[in-house]
């Protein structure tokens, strides 16, 4: 196998930091979806390291909008291209978790409503990690994070992880998949599947961060794979209504995919077993929670 | 007025090699040219040619994460004395 780095359509020199999940996975989407693709960036980590002026790691079209309003350009952007004709050229929303999740939630919802002809990628790391790691409705059940500190009273966020692929799956629309910046075939499967397809499509990938949850950065792509192997992070795709689920649990412990983040550090062994158990009791019996 | 704006794929500009204090030492004897490392690279900086993985140390900050991902462990990482 060649690989050429000159067939990537989103270049070196940007100034994620090392061992950035959003990166690969920005890196793997643009493969798959080629030159015919304009990009439509929320604000968020992505904006900040890959267009950062006078410079622009982009080599397609790409505009950088605001938190609140990413989905509703894309409208604007796909409803231009079916007034001059244009069935071919993909528009692809890129958001964090904060303008997902959060921010440009209200305005995704009435895009996925009108199902308006975009594809929307979400790099999921758990928390406004430009801004200063603040926490999102994202962030997982128990991280630390600036604004859910570790004291006495409380220690770390004290709610669940917002469900958006089953709440996106709710509008529904013809498309919604998870994937992981560590399962770069199924990710690469899943945007050239989404491509085909008109009307909304989501995509909700799971990005670690080193920065945010604090671990040593050529753990990535491994922390990524243990979410998905211990259960926290569900890999599957709906189609037209129909769920697939692309890969089962082993049913690691969660303890080793806590262990490297130091997020996670003040968990105690009745923590570690309540989310274990609550994990189990999910893939047994559908009730329980997860964080995919 | 006009506002100059930044061309595409300029960022290569950014020679962000220089953040790095490790950086990946590839055995070409062991290495079995699958990929993994180029297409795991967040900063895609290597790339498979005839005769293996090649790092281009412009870009390269050194997280490691080819070393993780390398099938056959033909990759180490090296400290870089500063």
């Amino acid at each position: 196998m060649e690989f050429k780095r000159e067939d990537d359509l989103f270049v070196s020199g940007h100034t994620a930091c090392a061992g950035c999940g959003a990166a690969i996975i920005i890196r793997t989407v643009m493969r798959a979806l080629g030159k015919d693709t304009i990009i439509v960036n929320a604000t968020s980590c992505s904006e900040i390291f890959s267009s950062c002026y006078p410079t622009s790691a982009w080599k397609v079209p790409y505009i950088h909008v605001t938190f609140e309003n990413a989905a509703a350009v894309a409208t604007g952007i796909a409803k231009a291209l079916e007034a001059k004709g244009n069935d071919h050229t993909t528009v692809v929303v890129i958001a964090g978790d904060g303008a997902t999740y959060d921010i440009g939630f209200g305005i995704m919802s009435g895009v996925m409503e009108r199902n308006e002809n975009v594809l929307y990628i979400c790099y999921d790391n758990e928390a406004y990690m430009n801004t200063g790691i603040q926490r999102s409705g994202a962030t997982p059940y128990k991280a630390w994070t600036t604004t859910s500190q570790v004291g006495t009273v409380r220690q770390g966020k004290q709610e669940w992880k917002k469900n958006l692929t089953e709440i996106a799956r709710a509008h529904n629309i013809p498309y919604i998949a998870t994937s992981t910046a560590g399962h770069l075939i199924d990710l690469t499967k899943k945007v050239e599947k989404a491509k085909k397809i008109k009307g909304f499509r989501l995509i909700n990938v799971l990005s670690p961060c080193v920065a945010g949850w604090k671990y040593p950065p050529n753990l990535t792509v491994k922390l990524a794979q243990l979410a998905v192997d211990t259960g926290l992070w569900k890999m599957y795709e709906v189609e037209n209504g129909k769920e697939t689920i692309n890969m089962q649990p082993k049913f690691t412990p969660v303890e080793e995919y806590f262990k490297p983040q130091k997020r996670f550090k003040h968990l105690t062994k009745e923590d570690i077993e309540d989310i274990q158990n609550k994990v189990n009791d999910y893939w047994k019996n559908g009730k329980g929670e997860i964080y995919g | 007025m006009i506002i100059p704006h930044a061309k595409p794929g300029t960022a290569s500009k950014n020679k962000t090699g220089s953040w790095r204090d490790q950086e990946p030492d590839i055995n070409k004897n062991k290495c079995i040219k699958c990929g993994m490392c180029a297409t795991h690279c967040p900063e895609g900086a290597i790339e498979i040619t005839k005769d293996g993985a090649e790092v281009n140390y412009d870009y390269c900050k050194g997280c490691g994460i080819c070393a993780e991902v390398c099938p056959v462990k033909a990759i180490t990482m090296r400290k870089i004395k500063k």
